[in-house]
């Protein structure tokens, strides 16, 4: 009994700097739709900032004045960051703004390393909270104590605030119906700048308030990233007290499954947040979106064409001078290049049903790995010839899709994408724990192509025919009558039904081939690296591809293509130099600004722009 | 939009510029190309890079080798193993270098060391842990220059045989590394003290330790030792968690790897006390070898070696050395360089390895203390890592046949 108190008591102090950090990105999701995935580096932030104000401020009044000064300082660059990165941003297709945020991680990783140096800190214990007490018998920390007891204080205050304050009503009725909130007056950018705020302190504060428990390094950013997207989405995006009792929930839950099933470490709070999703779709305490919030926003899509023949010839005289690239270039400029076909195909992948579809999935990566693990056990385990293992990459990436397509289904929006990132984080955890047959992190290596493939170069025809064959195949699919249905599902559900689509099962067929096709990106990926690991299966692998497509133009046929190949090469020169994520976030941050309809979108827009000078097109 | 498309001109042409002025390579020196993970592992990989440039100075002082100079290339990989296989190639295939080196992950050794084999290139891995590189995936391509897992393992499970303690609970981090950690120190201690017992496994995830869920959970098992594999962010909440709620009292701890600088420095006044680890007391050396590298290296830098100086340090002495022992670049004359070389490091002589390509550097063990408010080793040991490998025999089933 004893030690089931002290478990329970351990687990409800661990929840005091998830619920913050979660409750800062719940706030800020919920009025400004923004997902924000800098909030981990906020909340790094918040700890470095609070680490470096305890060693000037002495004693019990230092300790916790830091922390709220921690929470103060990073709320204020939460608000640089949106007026400088997000505030131009706004008017951008939905979820653009994510890719901003992703720039924001970059820039700040390096600017924490050039100020408080490589090597981890260790936060200072609580002053008069070093000891512990024992609570029938078992020990508990005293800061633990005081953690659990300041958490609901945190929770009453934001309630209040929130509920009971002007200010409050003004975020309700934002969350709520922006729309309306600004046709009634109000500065929606004053009310976004100020949730912003809101919410990076409290992200600060949770990465202050944890120092006694731990310490401050340079990969606590991603490390919580996971932890409070699954606390928000349990507890309903948007919902304060939701993300309280998701935070409690899954952290008494981790403390219980380390003690009883000591290997769950890794995948129970995805079980349980795939659960609370297929019985609460909108997570414990959530409403229903509201219908029309997601898919498309802005003015209405142009139809799409098929491309004139003149883009047509362009891009035969691409692909002739691509294929005698090996007879002019050096050899490293094939494997770049394989490596930028490979990429481009899972791009193009996610961008049919991202951009086609309008089904965001944060776990696009499970069908990449799925497909190249798919072939890499085949060859470790039956030694399969590599031309059979090849095929069924794209076809076992296939049914993970098809599995995954309709659980997710169900849901739509951002519980969608996060049902997505849920499950591919289950694949992921499957294949890092089971060692014994996966290899676990150490992979499956030695998993090279057939001898007439090893060459380079004729490994780089190979990935011509099928990489540039499934980019292109995947276009052709737009212009079919499937396509059309596919963009009716994404642009109306009532009209496209109305019409007699099956949009459910249209948006599964294509889920399901835009696996498959990842799969084959994975297929050639892992016998042009003669290796596979877990990386290639994480949640950083499928905010990748997302990126890209979004920086390529997520309205536009190219975007995808165009994304992944600027940004693989844009990578790999740009790594060569000392601070290449500063360079690379802030690259990422003005192309962001300069084109926010991608670069595609802003170049299509720019020709648009000069051929119909004065014309009806001309908005900016 | 006219201010748009001339900020992308300049960008563009700020862009060409820049790689207009990028130095190309000096073009009569041996080039090695050195792959690591500097800014995702930037607290290890910063004082191995160090530890190399001043090894790369000794050696060319003293006139190079082959009467070149040495030369590194660093390149990061993003610490992605396919990143890391691209880079190689370009290194080996673009740059002119004559063999690879590098990575401290053992993920991204691993994908180097099969495409070094397809390739026929050769590659030093001089950080990574994991048994397997030598061992079950071991190739005709592939050196190891470090003390592996098993044997930094093996010479722990020795130091805890002999304490008499009879139950273990072991914590380690849930991927591979911690699996062959856990697996290397049972299996050595059970052979020299059958009678040991594990009673409990934990298995936080990396670097997301519940650190007080986990001290509970040992506790209840109530070990008479423990054995612990976390490092980094873990370790400094393990530590604190456990010593917060009396875990580490009367109990033998063995930790591994716990004594290099680069894991018990951050825990300054609140290092464990008591454990036995592993690790490299830089700051106890009185004479010899060991003491003449930690002098230069503080003389040049002013801050203190960490073990990835030591094994940069070493990695640059073992190149110079096989290349010269070697007489030529290509791969099959390298490798000739490599089996069998006997190089003079810091930690004495070191011997590669014939029958797996392993390297016989040791490592230090001792016990871990605080000393002017910080965390440091005493009375250790360097224990050869010769000692510490499996009979040639076991060995040879453990590498595929060629």
């Amino acid at each position: 009994m004893g030690l089931f108190v002290a478990q329970l008591l351990t687990g409800l102090a661990n929840a005091a700097a998830l619920f913050l950090v979660a409750s800062g990105l719940s706030l800020i999701f919920g009025v400004t739709r923004i997902v924000n995935f800098s909030h981990g580096s906020f909340y790094m932030l918040g700890a470095f900032i609070g680490y470096s104000l305890m060693q000037v401020l002495p004693g019990a009044i230092g300790f916790w004045g830091s922390i709220l000064l921690a929470g103060l300082a990073v709320g204020l660059i939460g608000v640089v960051v949106e007026l400088l990165v997000l505030r131009p941003v706004y008017k951008a297709p939905e979820l653009f703004q994510l890719v901003a945020t992703f720039g924001v991680i970059l820039v700040i990783q390096d600017l924490a390393l050039m100020i408080w140096g490589a090597e981890d800190v260790l936060g200072p214990r609580a002053p008069g909270l070093k000891g512990i007490v024992r609570i029938m018998g078992e020990p508990v920390p005293k800061f633990d104590l005081a953690l659990i007891a300041i958490t609901p204080f945190v929770l009453f205050a934001l309630w209040y605030l929130i509920s009971r304050t002007r200010v409050g009503v003004l975020v309700r009725a934002a969350t709520q119906d922006r729309e309306m909130v600004g046709a009634l007056g109000v500065n929606q950018s004053w009310l976004f700048t100020g949730v912003f705020f809101l919410g990076a302190a409290l992200a600060g504060l949770g990465g202050a308030i944890q120092l006694p428990k731990g310490g401050a390094d340079l990969l606590m950013d991603f490390n919580i990233l996971a932890s409070i997207f699954v606390v928000v989405v349990i507890g309903g995006m948007g919902s304060l007290p939701g993300a309280y009792i998701a935070a409690v929930l899954i952290s008494v839950l981790n403390v219980f499954g380390v003690a009883y099933i000591p290997q769950s470490t890794l995948v129970l709070m995805f079980v349980v947040m795939a659960v609370v999703l297929t019985v609460r779709p909108y997570g414990l305490l959530g409403r229903e979106e509201v219908a029309g919030e997601h898919g498309q926003v802005g003015e209405p899509d142009k139809p799409i064409k098929p491309a004139g023949w003149m883009a047509r010839i362009i891009v035969l005289i691409f692909l002739v001078a691509l294929g005698f690239l090996p007879f002019v270039a050096e050899p490293f400029f094939t494997i770049l290049a394989t490596d930028v076909i490979v990429f481009c195909l899972f791009a193009a992948s996610l961008h049919f049903i991202l951009g086609l579809g309008g089904l965001v999935s944060f776990g696009h990566a499970a069908y990449f790995g799925g497909g190249a693990y798919v072939a890499a056990l085949l060859v470790n385990y039956a030694n399969s010839p590599m031309e059979l293992a090849f095929l069924l990459a794209p076809i076992g990436a296939g049914l993970l899709a098809v599995i995954i397509g309709w659980l997710c289904l169900r849901l739509s929006g951002v519980y969608f994408a996060m049902l997505t990132l849920a499950l591919a984080q289950l694949v992921w955890s499957l294949v890092f724990q089971w060692d014994e047959f996966t290899g676990g992190d150490d992979g499956l290596v030695d998993i090279w192509p057939s001898a007439y493939l090893s060459d380079s170069t004729a490994y780089f025809y190979f990935t011509m025919v099928f990489g540039i064959g499934g980019i292109l195949l995947l276009r052709h699919m737009a212009h079919t009558p499937f396509g059309y249905a596919l963009r009716a599902s994404r642009d109306s559900v009532r009209q496209a039904e109305a019409t007699g689509i099956n949009t459910k099962r249209v948006q599964w067929v294509a889920f399901s081939i835009a696996g498959a096709f990842a799969g084959l990106a994975g297929g050639l990926f892992v016998f042009s690296k003669g290796s596979i690991f877990p990386v290639e299966l994480e949640i950083a692998k499928s905010f990748d591809g997302l990126i890209v497509v979004f920086l390529g133009g997520v309205k536009t046929l190219s975007g995808g293509v165009v994304g992944a190949a600027a940004l693989t090469l844009v990578q790999d020169y740009i790594t060569r130099f000392e601070y290449w994520r500063l360079a690379l976030g802030l690259l990422i941050i003005a192309v962001v600004i300069i084109a926010p309809k991608g670069i595609v979108g802003s170049i299509n827009a720019l020709f648009r722009y000069r051929f119909t000078r004065g014309g009806d097109e001309v908005k900016e | 939009m006219n201010i748009t498309r001339r900020w992308l001109l300049a960008g563009v042409t700020a862009l060409f510029a820049f790689g207009a002025g990028s130095v190309t390579a000096q073009e009569d020196s041996i080039k090695i190309g050195e792959i690591n993970h500097y800014k995702r592992m930037a607290a290890f990989a910063g004082p191995y890079k160090l530890g190399i440039e001043l090894a790369l100075a000794e050696v060319n002082d003293a006139g190079g080798v082959l009467g070149k100079n040495l030369e590194f290339i660093f390149r990061d990989d993003q610490g992605k193993p396919g990143e890391a296989v691209k880079i190689a190639e370009e290194l080996m295939t673009r740059d002119g270098a004559v063999m690879l080196t590098g990575t401290i992950l053992s993920n991204i050794g691993l994908a180097i060391s099969s495409l070094a084999a397809e390739k026929g290139y050769v590659y030093l891995a001089s950080e990574p842990l994991a048994d397997s590189i030598v061992w079950e995936k071991g190739n005709e391509y592939t050196f190891r220059l470090r003390a592996s897992t098993f044997m930094q393992a093996s010479m722990l499970a020795e130091q805890a045989a002999a304490s008499g303690a009879k139950t273990y609970a072991t914590i380690a981090p849930n991927y591979a590394y911690g699996k062959d950690a856990v697996a290397a120190f049972k299996k050595a201690l059970l052979a020299l003290q059958p009678d040991a017992e594990f009673v409990t496994e934990q298995w936080p995830a990396l670097f997301k330790i519940d650190a007080g869920a986990e001290v509970q959970a040992i506790e209840r098992a109530k070990p008479d030792a423990i054995y612990n594999v976390t490092f980094g962010g873990d370790l400094a909440k393990f530590v604190r968690e456990g010593t917060t709620r009396g875990l580490f009292e009367g109990r033998k701890v063995y930790g591994l790897l716990t004594g290099e600088p680069e894991y018990i420095d951050p825990l300054k006044d609140e290092a464990p006390e008591g454990w036995t680890v592993t690790g490299y007391p830089w700051y106890d050396f009185t004479d010899g070898s060991n003491k003449a590298f930690v002098d230069a290296y503080l003389a040049e830098y002013g801050e203190r070696p960490g073990i990835g100086s030591l094994v940069g340090y070493m990695t640059v002495q073992s190149i110079a050395a096989a290349i010269t022992r070697a007489g030529a670049t290509d791969a099959d004359s390298l490798i000739k360089g490599f089996k069998g070389l006997d190089v003079e490091t810091p930690v004495g002589k070191i011997h590669f390895r014939e029958q797996d390509h392993q390297a016989t550097m040791g490592a230090f063990v001792g016990t871990t203390a605080i000393k002017d408010g910080a965390g440091i080793m005493v009375d250790w040991e360097y224990k050869d890592g010769a000692d510490y490998l499996p009979s040639d025999e076991e060995v040879a089933k453990l590498r595929p046949s060629k």
